[in-house]
This record gives structure tokens, C-alpha cells and sequence, in this order.
């Protein structure tokens, strides 16, 4: 299970700041603050809701390097990396009302090498019936202008350590977080390895505006609600076709582009990339 | 939260609230301190310098610090072969650029498309690189490590390196867990802090005693009467570039330069805006006479070349200034020849003016200089 950032950075915060001092603060934060003593009697009810990830090609699970495909332009090609960062979930409820899930756990990484990535968990959700989700495909400019040392941008979001380090998913001469990365070979690409890149990023600009490769999702759950109650938890199931990222609103061939990262053309990868999402299932546990 | 209940618990919430209420008043949060305090180290402005960008508050300097900085500068122990430090291409000797490198060379002898820039008065910085990417000190360390033909590392893995320090029978025996806990107060080693040294080192990398500097202020006869000269053909002809005492105005600009192999589009890789395209920033000319060669990719290899290439006057050769629809306005002047009109006496002065820019306390300054555990290839 993915942990928010938030959480993670809580714990290391916890076991480097285990003083008497630390604890003394503590205390005096909860004595010196005397709490409402309405805080302890909160009618609102939460529940925890799963959004499961799984990346497809066509109707097939994606296979990491094994497999070779062939997208819409005739074009051979394997997946050897992918990775995109989910942020900023909205849970969208048939009355058209909005959950949204709080900023502290909003930010997840997911990697088609890493299972546990895919899957997330999101708690403190409000309970009722959900009939949609939104989401961003990326990092939104306020986490990615906030000081690198903040704690909103420690835990998954950290560009020094953890799996946005270790995935290299932050271009940090020309600082931004990689929204969605796809690596493979094929036939078809021009570089001297035989491979391709699509690096997609660009969250609009520090000092000056740039492209901006941001998007939001929105899709519907299909004929089913996800219910959230105290007890009962849903699995939504979001599948995501990469052979969408090829072939979308705007068709991509890989000999004519075998890496993609520092142009204006990755906003068509990032439109996409944007429709290839879709819920195929929600499982009620 | 859980409520406490009972006298006993009571009593005890009171005398923490008693207990903590009266801390709170002598103490901020922080860790408690502890016999390794770092001592503070006071940084001071050249008068006629202008306030420094650098947020200095967040990141006040310490004598520990400092020098935790200058290790981390110098170790290699920053790239994925353990044997380039920054201290590698920014060699103090050459006022800290790659002296005899036109473009920067990094492991495994890849060579990397620019020419390493000079490391100096960081504190006035509005922008890093030649294409000003970053706007921050403490962001700049991760670009050149994390670059494949630079150091080729991970900064997550420095980090690990650092904490397992000191390496049993290595030659060079350094104890950053120790240095760490010196400049911070404990033995945490994150990345946060290592960019934090790192910066503190750089802050005090300042060069303001060059001839200069001591012509600057009041000494008439630190400069001779041509490099006098040249100074005052400087100010007319290069100064609207090369503005104030860092001679820079921190812009980008398309200089004229002809394209080539390299293809590099400058500021405009940034910012993808096609009013960027081939614009680099105007560098600092502060110890020029020491950083040859010249450029954002070393083309030229003396400061008569690159004067050659502004004056656009060789005879019988072509046109020196590329044109292009972001070529500065400065050297594309309606009705005159392009570039900017230098007779060959005013070339020479002004290049003895630069000269005098050349800072030697800088660059034999032992504060900044390798601690032992260098690389310099």
C-alpha cells in the first residue's frame, strides 16, 4: 500500500524529533491550546475508499519489456518504464456533490514496476455513494514551486530520495516534476540505442509561462457507485491504455518522434495520455 | 484525542501546562541545544555590491557548515564513480570554472554540451546555468550530479554514501555523520541539509579583490592609464550587458554566436517560448581573464577572439554575428554594420581592463581551497 506523503513525512518527523523536548512541545501545544471540547463530538462519519491502477495495452495487461506491441502507426514497441503521478482526487457524488481528498494525501506515484504503487488507499473519505472521480495526471504548480525542503514536498513528492529519486520522475535543471514516463524500444525509433522516450512535464512556469501538460481526468463509474460507509470499502478498478498515449486525439509515430520531453509537442502525449483512463470495475468489500 | 480523566491525570495535564507553557516563552522549535552548537559565521556585502538574492536568514552561515560545504564541494564521493567532486570542473586556480575544458567532461570521460561556468559570488545570482533553469543556490547541486555525463548519481544515493562515512581503510578518512552533526546540531544526514552546506560554502566564495576592487575604492593608481582607458570604453560599448560592479544584468541574450553541431537552444529549453531561442545568460565578467575559453560551449579560447566576434571586423572573412529573429538588438543596429564598432586600440585596452579583474586572493584563498579530498582531472 502507497502511503500519502504526508504520512510518511509524520513518521520520519516523529522519529527524528523522539525528544523530552519534542514531547514537552507537544503537551504544550495540547494544554496551552485547550482544545473545544466540540472537536471530540464531530458527527461526520469516514470511510476509506481503494483506487486500484492497472495499465493495459488493448485489452491485454501490460507485460514490462517481454512483450512487443505495435501501435496505430504500424509501429513496434515495448514498455521497459512506465510511471505517472496521480494527484488531486475528487470523489463526485450523484448528486453532484464533491469530496475532495485532502491535499496531505492527494499525491501518489504509480509504477508498473512497483504493484504496491498501483494501489491506493485513501482514508478519512466522507461516507455516501460515489457515482465519479477526478483527478490530475501530474503535479500541480503549487507543489512544485513550494521549497524543496517543505514538508509539502517530502514523502512521495521528496526529489531527493525515495521513488521520485530513485525514478529520476524531476528535471532539476529546469526544476518540475516529470508528470508521466514512458520508455520502450522499438523498430521504429531513430536514437542510437534503438530507443524511445517520452518524458512528459511543464507545470506552466516559475518565472516565466511555459506549456503547461497538467490534466484532469474525469471519469464516471460505469452502471455501479462506489459506496464509502464506516465498514464497507470500494475497490475502484481504473484501467489505463497505453496504446492510448500512441493513439489518441492526435496519432504519435515514433520514428518521427523517438524522444519526447523538451518540445511543444508533449502537450498532444499529454492529451493523450489524458483519455486513456477509464473505471473498469468496483469491487465492494 | 484520548481525554484524560481522573485527578491523577488531571494533576499531571497541570503540570505539563505549567511545566511547558513557562518553555514556550524562552524557547522557539528547534532542537534542543546541545554542546555542538555551530558558531555563527558573519558574511559581509561589498559596499558597492548590491543586497544579495540569496535568502541568507533561511540559511544562516556557520563556521561548521562552511566547511561541511567545502568537503561535500570537493568529494567525490557526489558522483557515481566516487572520483568527481564539483571542485572537479570548478578548480579554484580557474577561478573555479574547467580550465583547458571547452565543454564540461564528467565521468567515464563524457564530455557534456556547455562550458562549465564560473563558481563565484553565488549570493547575487538571479538564475543558474546558462539557461538560468534554476533560481535558487540550494536547487543548483542536484543538476550536476544527477547529469549522466557529469557526476551520474543519485542524490538519494549521496546520501546513503555520506551516512556510511567513515569508510573503513579509505584513504581519505571523512566523517560526515560527524561534520553533519557539527553544522546542524545532530548526525541526520538529508539531502535538505547537504544543500544547504553546499550553499553556505558557496556563499562565501566571494570575489571583490581584484585591482579592481581597490581602484573601486579610491586607490587611483591600482589601475594604468590604458587599462583606465579601457575601463571607459568598456562602460560605453559593453556595459549595457555587462552591467554594475558583478557586470552582468543577469539576462539572456542571443549574442550572434553561429550555431553549430551542438545545436543548444539556450534559455529557450526552458521555457519552450520561441522569443528564447539561442539566448544564454550574460555571465559575470569577474576574473574573465582567468576562465578561458569563452561562451556557453567554450568556442573561443581567448578574450581577443571573443572581442574579434562582437567587433565582427576580420577582413575578408564572413559575417561573425549570426542573425536570427532573437539576435540582440544591440548588435543589430538599422544602417550599421552588425556588432559593435572597436578599433584595434580599443580592443586591446578594454581586454587590459578585464585583466584587472582578475581576483588572485580569490583564487589562492585557502578557505576555498581542496581540504584533501579532491579529484582534479
Amino acid at each position: 500500500m502507497q502511503t500519502s506523503f504526508y504520512r510518511n513525512y509524520m513518521m520520519k518527523r516523529t522519529f527524528s524529533w523522539l525528544s523530552a523536548w519534542a514531547l514537552a512541545s507537544g503537551l504544550l501545544m495540547f494544554s496551552c491550546s485547550f482544545p473545544d471540547e466540540d472537536d471530540d463530538t464531530d458527527p461526520i462519519e469516514t470511510g476509506t475508499i481503494q483506487l486500484q491502477f492497472d495499465n493495459i495495452v488493448g485489452d491485454k495487461d501490460l507485460q514490462l519489456d517481454s512483450t512487443r506491441y505495435m501501435n496505430a502507426a504500424g509501429e513496434d514497441f515495448t514498455v521497459s518504464k512506465l510511471n505517472y503521478y496521480i494527484s488531486n482526487i475528487k470523489l463526485i457524488k450523484l448528486d453532484g456533490g464533491v469530496f475532495t481528498v485532502p491535499q496531505d494525501s492527494s499525491y501518489f506515484l504509480i509504477r508498473e514496476a512497483n504493484k504496491e504503487s498501483q494501489k491506493l488507499t485513501i482514508r478519512n473519505v466522507l461516507t455516501g455513494d460515489y457515482t465519479g472521480i477526478e483527478f490530475t495526471v501530474g503535479v500541480d504548480s503549487i507543489r512544485s514551486v513550494m521549497e524543496p525542503d517543505s514538508p509539502g514536498r517530502k514523502g512521495i513528492l521528496d526529489i531527493y530520495t525515495g521513488p521520485t529519486n530513485e525514478e529520476a520522475m524531476y528535471w532539476d535543471w529546469n526544476p518540475g516534476y516529470i508528470f508521466l514516463k514512458l520508455e520502450g524500444s522499438s523498430d521504429s525509433a531513430t536514437t542510437a540505442n534503438g530507443k524511445y522516450y517520452y518524458h512528459i512535464g511543464f507545470f506552466g512556469g516559475r518565472t516565466e509561462r511555459t506549456i503547461n501538460n497538467l490534466r484532469t481526468v474525469k471519469l464516471t463509474f460505469p452502471g455501479q457507485k462506489a459506496i464509502v460507509t464506516t465498514s464497507v470499502v470500494s475497490n475502484v478498478l481504473i484501467q489505463a491504455d497505453i496504446q492510448k498515449i500512441f493513439n489518441g486525439p492526435t496519432q504519435l509515430s515514433i520514428k518521427k518522434s523517438s524522444a519526447l520531453m523538451f518540445t511543444d509537442s508533449t502537450k498532444y502525449v499529454a492529451d493523450n495520455y489524458a483519455g486513456m483512463f477509464n473505471v473498469k470495475e468496483i469491487k465492494i468489500k | 484525542m484520548k481525554k484524560v480523566t481522573g485527578i491523577s491525570g488531571f494533576l499531571a495535564a497541570l503540570l505539563a501546562l505549567a511545566v511547558s507553557c513557562k518553555k514556550s516563552s524562552t524557547d522557539g522549535p528547534g532542537p534542543k541545544p546541545t554542546d555542538n552548537t555551530p558558531t555563527p559565521l558573519q558574511w559581509t556585502k561589498p559596499s558597492y555590491f548590491p543586497d544579495p538574492v540569496y535568502d541568507l536568514s533561511k540559511n544562516p552561515l556557520t563556521v561548521e557548515g562552511v566547511e561541511l560545504g567545502k568537503f561535500l564541494f570537493y568529494d567525490g564521493i557526489l558522483s557515481r564513480t566516487d572520483n568527481i567532486g564539483c571542485g572537479t570542473c570548478h578548480q579554484q586556480q580557474a577561478a573555479f570554472t574547467h580550465h583547458g575544458h571547452d565543454l564540461s567532461h564528467g565521468v567515464d570521460d563524457q564530455i557534456g554540451t556547455r562550458n562549465a561556468p564560473s563558481v563565484q559570488n553565488m549570493a547575487w545570482n538571479t538564475s543558474f546555468f546558462w539557461d538560468g533553469g534554476v533560481h535558487d543556490m540550494d536547487m543548483v547541486p542536484p543538476v550536476p550530479i544527477q547529469n549522466k555525463v557529469e557526476m551520474d548519481e543519485r542524490v538519494g544515493n549521496v546520501i546513503e554514501k555520506l551516512k556510511k562515512t567513515p569508510v573503513a581503510g579509505a584513504a581519505k578518512q571523512v566523517d560526515y555523520p560527524k561534520m553533519f552533526k557539527a553544522a546542524f546540531g545532530s548526525d541526520s544526514i538529508t539531502a535538505d541539509r547537504m544543500m544547504k552546506a553546499l550553499s553556505q560554502f558557496m556563499m562565501t566564495m566571494v570575489s571583490a579583490t581584484s585591482r579592481y576592487d581597490y581602484f573601486l575604492k579610491g586607490d587611483a593608481s591600482a589601475l594604468t592609464a590604458q587599462e583606465k582607458d579601457g575601463l571607459s570604453v568598456f562602460k560605453q560599448k559593453c556595459a549595457s550587458c555587462h552591467t554594475g560592479e558583478l557586470f552582468t544584468d543577469q539576462k539572456f541574450r542571443n549574442n550572434g554566436l553561429v550555431p553549430n553541431r551542438i545545436n543548444d537552444q539556450g534559455r529557450y529549453t526552458i521555457t519552450l517560448n520561441a522569443d528564447d531561442r539561442l539566448k544564454f545568460k550574460v555571465p559575470s565578467l569577474r576574473n574573465v581573464g582567468l576562465t578561458a575559453p569563452y561562451m556557453h560551449d567554450g568556442r573561443f579560447t581567448t578574450l581577443e577572439q571573443v572581442l574579434d566576434h562582437y567587433a565582427n571586423d576580420k577582413p575578408g572573412s564572413k559575417d561573425s554575428i549570426y542573425v536570427s529573429p532573437t539576435l540582440d538588438p544591440m548588435l543589430n543596429v538599422a544602417g550599421q554594420k552588425r556588432g559593435i564598432s572597436l578599433t584595434s586600440a580599443e580592443k586591446q585596452s578594454i581586454i587590459a581592463f578585464l585583466k584587472t579583474l582578475n581576483d588572485d586572493d580569490f583564487i589562492k584563498d585557502k578557505r576555498f581551497s581542496d581540504p584533501g579530498v579532491g579529484t582534479s582531472f
